[in-house]
């Protein structure tokens, strides 16, 4: 039990349990040693190698598994269901975005300093909103700071006319379906329906040399691993029970004396940052990013692999992010026109019989086995 | 008009002493012309009361009368359309939000308990302990020993000591209705407003509770919302008597039982 003169980084590490560290530490090896390790060291036909095609592939999904632990944030402990997620997911990507367009330099199709689409627009300087969008420091801010103020802004109005439940849930996919809409448009800047690809570099380097792909999924992994941490931290905290306790009875928080609305926002914008920083690792490994990105169907899948992994067990829906796309992957490849229907079925299914996902499940049989 | 018989009431309670109007003057609550309706209907109708410091107060009357109505309207729940609620003679309630009435020193328990289902008791009471509020404390706080013996102690009080890893959802009905008082107690306000805090509970429990109140008096200022006459009765203090959003009468129990106009409106339907 810690006390009050535990050192602070000392609480935030073993609010994760002795089980979670073997866990991260066993996954740590894998992602950040070993994978890297067999994609640079060996090559085409080795036993050992592992293809830019799976590199690529499990890089994605761990980025989308970042999101979903963001998701469960909001959703299993706040109680806040979110169908907005995949547009910070985007914003993030889209501010990073940026930073790879400036940096294709003269390289592009027309051989301009601008991007190709501003040029095919006839545009003669970049926007002002494109401004320091060439310096790699300023981009990471924007990559935190425009998820972080939009959900901040739409979260204190949203929050502060208490709106909840299924209403929170349609207004959050209106604003996100207005910024589908705008980021479509091509007078936007952002490169409308084509949105940006053909990147070249990132600090100089070629985005897609093995050793930048290396690199891009061991901090994918490593931010997966530090959200997992922190988000046993916070649920832990006592700023945590307070969350789970508006999420059950905000009536009873708010006649203790605490502010409900300020609690919301904190963790809203909180996972609002982690889905940007998760979108802006995503679109350097796959090489584009466009309003598709922020399709309302992306955004309500990301509570369904925190439905299908468990609600309020933050291991949970990131198992959820890998078992949903992996299947995705190869279903897919096989039956290309049933995947959706099978998304459907997985999810159904889990609603109806398996309500805490499979975690759930997993803490069941172990439950069962020891009695 | 009724509150006029009450501050005269109370001047006599104060007896001779040179204290008196001081005394009389010590209002931790005074309501004022509050009137609320929805939709036409007069919830709270030009309701007037005092509630004097320390003081344990029991409000009855019929289904209807403007109890929950009187509560929600001091606790901010529900904002008066006329009237004013003033807290310690300085503070004005109507113009404060949910969440700073509970931190000015007015603690609330509602009619159907409400309690933290998914967590432990103790962790009940470790959320409604009274302590900075805000996002950046809790971000951080840890229970230390001198928060642990609070506890300790609230759970003694109300007779949950050995529930304490307990998730609250487990409990049984009187027992949450414990939990929610001793929540109050954590809170440690200077008002405490009580929504039927008997309902549901055994005759043991009842009986346990109203000793529980009694020992509050003189340290916290109470008021009691209630169906249980025994239960008032066993409170042995001011009876308020409200009727469909007024004040009907006010005095000692016995008077009150005796008085005509209440034996009306609770039997006269």
């Amino acid at each position: 039990m810690s006390t009050a003169r535990t050192p602070f980084i000392v609480r935030f590490f073993s609010a994760t349990g002795r089980t979670g560290w073997v866990a991260l530490t066993l996954f740590a090896l894998l992602t950040v040693v070993a994978v890297p390790v067999c994609h640079l060291m060996f090559s085409e036909g080795d036993a050992l190698y592992i293809s830019t095609f799976y590199v690529t592939l499990i890089g994605k999904i761990m980025c989308y598994a970042i999101v979903a632990v963001a998701m469960d944030l909001i959703w299993g402990y706040a109680g806040v269901l979110s169908l907005a997620q995949g547009l910070f997911f985007a914003l993030g990507g889209y501010a990073f975005g940026m930073y790879l367009m400036r940096s294709i330099g003269l390289d592009g199709v027309y051989q301009s300093h601008l991007p190709d689409f501003m040029v095919f627009l006839d545009w003669k300087e970049y926007p002002w909103f494109w401004a320091f969008t060439d310096s790699f420091l300023y981009s990471i801010f924007l990559v935190i700071a425009a998820p972080g103020l939009l959900a901040f802004v739409f979260g204190f109005f949203v929050f502060r006319s208490r709106v909840k439940g299924v209403y929170f849930a349609i207004i959050s996919q209106a604003m996100l379906y207005a910024f589908l809409l705008l980021f479509f448009m091509n007078n936007t800047g952002f490169g409308g329906n084509n949105g940006f690809t053909d990147f070249k570099r990132i600090l100089g380097y070629d985005i897609t040399s093995p050793e930048m792909r290396a690199t891009l999924f061991a901090l994918s992994s490593a931010t997966l691993m530090f959200s997992l941490l922190l988000g046993r931290y916070l649920v832990s905290s006592k700023y945590g029970r307070i969350l789970t306790a508006i999420r059950d009875a905000e009536m009873r928080v708010m006649f203790l004396g605490y502010n409900p609305l300020w609690y919301k926002l904190f963790v809203w914008t909180l996972a609002a940052i982690i889905c940007g920083i998760a979108g802006a690792l995503y679109v350097p490994q796959i090489g584009i990013i466009n309003p598709s990105e922020m399709a309302t169907a992306n955004s309500i899948e990301i509570a369904i692999w925190a439905a299908i992994g468990g609600r309020g067990t933050l291991i949970g829906p990131a198992i959820g992010a890998f078992v949903v796309n992996l299947s995705k992957s190869w279903f897919t490849v096989a039956f290309p026109e049933f995947w959706l229907y099978f998304l459907g079925l997985l999810f159904v299914l889990v609603t109806l019989l398996l309500p805490q996902g499979l975690v759930g499940l997993y803490q069941q049989l172990r439950a069962r086995s020891t009695r | 008009m009724s509150d006029v018989t009450s501050d005269t009431n109370q001047t006599q309670t104060g007896g001779s002493s040179s204290a008196a109007p001081v005394q009389s003057d010590d209002a931790i609550l005074e309501i004022s012309n509050i009137s609320v309706s929805f939709d036409g209907f007069k919830a709270l109708n030009d309701l007037s009361m005092r509630f004097i410091r320390n003081e344990l107060r029991c409000i009855i009357g019929p289904n209807g009368a403007g109890k929950t109505t009187m509560m929600d309207c001091i606790t901010g729940k529900t904002r008066p359309d006329e009237g004013t609620c003033i807290f310690n003679n300085s503070v004005d309630l109507s113009k404060l939000s949910e969440a700073e009435i509970a931190l000015v020193g007015i603690g609330r328990k509602f009619q159907k308990p409400t309690v933290f289902e998914s967590h432990t008791v103790f962790e009940n009471l470790e959320l409604a302990m009274k302590t900075d509020k805000r996002v950046r404390f809790s971000l951080f706080a840890v229970v230390d020993d001198v928060m642990r013996d609070r506890i300790a102690d609230t759970l003694r009080i109300v007779n949950l000591n050995e529930h304490a890893d307990q998730l609250a959802g487990r409990l049984s009905h009187g027992q949450k209705q414990w939990l929610e008082i001793g929540m109050l107690l954590m809170q440690d306000p200077q008002l405490l407003l009580l929504d039927e805090p008997v309902a549901g509970m055994t005759d043991d429990e009842t009986e346990r509770t109203g000793e529980l109140f009694n020992s509050l008096k003189g340290k916290h200022s109470l008021v009691v919302v209630e169906h249980d006459m025994d239960f008032v009765a066993q409170l042995k203090s001011m009876v308020t008597v409200l009727d469909q959003g007024s004040m009907l009468c006010e005095g000692e129990m016995a008077a009150v039982q005796a008085n005509p106009k209440v034996i009306e409106v609770y039997l006269g339907r």
